[in-house]
């Protein structure tokens, strides 16, 4: 690091510096305190201090009564198991396959891989909506073999709402541009030695993608976190419905004293843990990630 | 052990397998509810699903409850899917859309039952019966007592209703006292149905509708006419006149009336509880009458049976239970809304003679208007609410109507008349 020519000036525009980000975190931060302040209050409470800064502060009458009804009202811990799990299944085989098929793409020779690769490309401009009837139909009338035999359609299930996110051209495009910037020396050089493909992906590329594999796991986490429209559809009985759905149940228009406010906040606040754990986990990688595509060209 | 002990043992195992047995010869039905993450509706639904369990041996009832802001969503995604349950609850305005669809079919139900119901919760599309509440609902402009002395109003009745003059002057004066943020909560911070259900009485009351009732064809006339431009101009009014605000957010209407903020509050049965724990002179105003005769809203959720149903004699069976009074009367107690009947009203503490809430049942007996029974409804519905808040956002009156009129009577074509004979 080079020594700064006006250690005096360097001193106060550090402190500026720090100033402002302490500022835009503040900012920032205010939704999560609000939100946490606000799931510890009788509604009565809560609506009244919105007009001020109490509502981001822990005065008057704190409780964790909310988070008690909200499990109660409810089943809490089966959404967020649930949600996880199929979160968390998609994104691992998410990375596997997108990154195997950005693997061909960015590096085998094969007919019809531009076109293909153009095709991925323009389904970035397809909305999930317009293809949410049709893959409805599709799932609804899919065969299957599990532990229980022969079945004809997937709903009700883990799998309707895992397998048809694991692919998908945003991941696959994560992976494309990652690969075309590794040094080409070492795959030819891999290949010179008489290594397989397979070996070149297992030992050599994905041990450098550390970074876009972190990128691709939190954008995939996010997504399939936040399913809200096709759990909705596709699952109708309870035990295999997501935390999205679950906070629906919420905003009942027959509730007894309006929207129950706290308990929503408090429901967001327990949903939100595992989101920012994992961001928190694997955040170093996501920033050099994102600073390694800023700089790239 | 001795022989008699043994004997008895098998006997009691031979007849626990014998009930088990019974038990399990059950025939299943499935039941949709839109009130997850409501527990107490939800388990007054399952202590009438485990009494008629109960009561017979055919049939059995296995619920599951959705959260109701995804329930449509989810029973047309079945529908499409065919997975449709075979007890379906409906909220009525959509009854007619959905047996048009081919979602559900008519109903067998017992016509004592239902000879002295309320006519909203009966849900009617093409001269059959699909649907059948237990309960109604119903809207009041609410205030208190202390508030009409003070501000020194006629208490309106069922019989005499505030005309449209003294509604203006009732405005006015809550206005000119200085007293309240703004004389009238309208509820603007509740979007979707509430406006065609709180609202569209009011464009009644002047005269106009939705849309033509005489062949559901059209809505010109209807929503663009004399009546309707005249409703637009009083509708804009109330915001331009700083009566209510056209944008509000869910704080001030969960909490407004009761700390102040208004003088009168357009709200449902269902938050009347409430209100009355808040100020025990709350009173249920008629809505007024704004030339044709004083309106709100009616119909509520009603059950019916899916067209893909292999056992519409069960889920017949299980809806005629339900309607009993008694569980009418149980559902209203349970809830704070109005029972179908005079019968099951008379069973309950709030909607008896002398009740806190009678004047609902009231209400809803005589101004309760239902939405257009068409299949078009939910289409009508949203373009109704756009308009009605583009106007209370300061559009030009006949310029939304028109356009409004022209993308319902759109729709309607497109749909081919939407089957109406």
């Amino acid at each position: 690091m080079s020594m700064p020519n006006n250690p005096d000036n360097y001193g106060l525009r550090l402190v500026t510096r720090y100033v402002v980000l302490t500022v835009i975190a503040i900012i920032f931060a205010f939704p999560l305190v609000f939100m946490i302040m606000s799931s510890l209050k009788p509604d009565q409470q809560l609506l009244a201090d919105t007009s001020s800064l109490k509502a981001f502060l822990p005065v008057g009458d704190i409780s964790f009564q909310n988070y008690e009804n909200a499990f109660s009202r409810v089943p809490v811990g089966l959404f967020v198991f649930n949600s996880m799990l199929v979160t968390s299944v998609t994104v691992v085989l998410s990375l596997f396959v997108c990154s195997l098929s950005g693997f061909s793409f960015a590096y085998l020779k094969w007919r019809g891989r531009d076109l293909l690769f153009s095709i991925i490309l323009a389904t970035f401009i397809i909305p999930f909506e317009t293809i949410a009837i049709p893959m409805l139909l599709i799932t609804s009338k899919l065969p299957w073999i599990g532990l229980d035999g022969f079945s004809i359609g997937w709903l009700n299930t883990y799998r309707v709402q895992i397998v048809p996110f694991i692919a998908d051209g945003l991941t696959i495009f994560l992976f494309v541009q990652y690969f075309k910037d590794l040094p080409v020396e070492l795959i030819e050089a891999a290949r010179v030695e008489g290594t397989t493909w397979w070996q070149i992906y297992r030992l050599i590329v994905i041990p450098l993608s550390g970074p876009v594999l972190a990128t691709a796991a939190i954008l995939k986490f996010l997504v399939m976190y936040n399913q809200y429209l096709w759990p909705m559809i596709v699952v109708q009985q309870e035990e295999y419905r997501p935390v999205m759905v679950g906070l629906q149940y919420f905003f009942q228009t027959f509730t007894k004293g309006g929207i129950a406010w706290g308990e929503i906040m408090a429901y967001l606040s327990m949903i939100t843990v595992p989101v920012l754990a994992f961001y928190l986990y694997i955040q170093r990688a996501f920033i050099a990630s994102v600073a390694a595509t800023g700089v790239k060209g | 052990m001795s022989r008699i002990k043994i004997f008895s043992l098998v006997n009691v195992l031979m007849l626990s397998l014998f009930f088990t047995k019974a038990a399990s010869c059950q025939t299943e039905l499935t039941m949709w509810w839109h009130a997850a993450g409501e527990p107490a509706q939800m388990a007054l639904v399952q202590e009438l699903v485990d009494e008629f369990n109960a009561s017979q041996s055919e049939w059995k009832v296995v619920t599951t409850a959705f959260p109701q802001i995804a329930y449509n969503d989810a029973v047309v995604a079945a529908g499409l899917a065919g997975t449709l349950p075979d007890i379906i609850d409906i909220d009525g305005p959509i009854l007619p859309n959905w047996a048009w669809a081919g979602y559900i079919q008519p109903l067998d139900i017992d016509e004592s039952l239902i000879a002295n119901y309320l006519p909203g919760p009966k849900g009617v599309w093409d001269g059959k019966l699909y649907g059948i509440g237990m309960w109604d609902a119903a809207i009041a402009l609410v205030t208190r007592q202390s508030y009409l002395e003070e501000l020194e109003l006629r208490t309106p009745t069922l019989e005499e209703p505030w005309d449209a003059k003294e509604f203006q002057q009732a405005l006015d004066a809550a206005k000119n006292s200085g007293k309240f943020d703004y004389a009238l909560d309208l509820g603007m911070a509740w979007t979707g149905e509430w406006y065609p259900y709180a609202f569209s009485p009011f464009l009644q009351s002047f005269g106009g509708d939705i849309v033509n009732r005489s062949n559901y064809q059209t809505a010109e006339g209807a929503l663009n006419g004399e009546e309707a431009l005249a409703f637009g101009e009083w509708w804009q009014n109330l915001f331009t006149g700083g009566y209510a605000q056209a944008m509000q957010d869910s704080a001030d209407r969960d909490i407004g009336f009761t700390t102040g903020k208004y003088a009168f509050t357009w709200n449902g049965n269902w938050a009347a509880l409430g209100i009355l724990e808040a100020y025990d002179d709350t009173i249920f105003l008629p809505a007024p009458d704004l030339g044709y005769g004083s309106k709100i809203g009616a119909a509520s959720w009603q059950l019916s049976i899916s067209s893909t149903s292999k056992h519409p004699d069960g889920a017949n069976a299980f809806i005629n239970f339900a309607l009993q009074p008694h569980n009418l009367a149980r559902f209203s107690e349970g809830t704070g809304l109005i029972p179908a009947t005079a019968v099951a009203a008379e069973l309950t503490n709030n909607y008896r003679a002398g009740g806190s809430m009678e004047v609902f049942f009231e209400l809803s007996d005589s101004q309760g208007m239902l939405r257009p029974v068409t299949p078009g409804y939910p289409v009508m519905a949203k373009v109704f609410e756009k308009a009605l808040a583009d106007i209370a956002n300061g559009a030009d009156v006949a310029d939304t109507l028109d356009a409004a009129v022209d993308e319902i009577n759109a729709n309607i074509q497109q749909n081919k008349g939407y089957g109406h004979k």
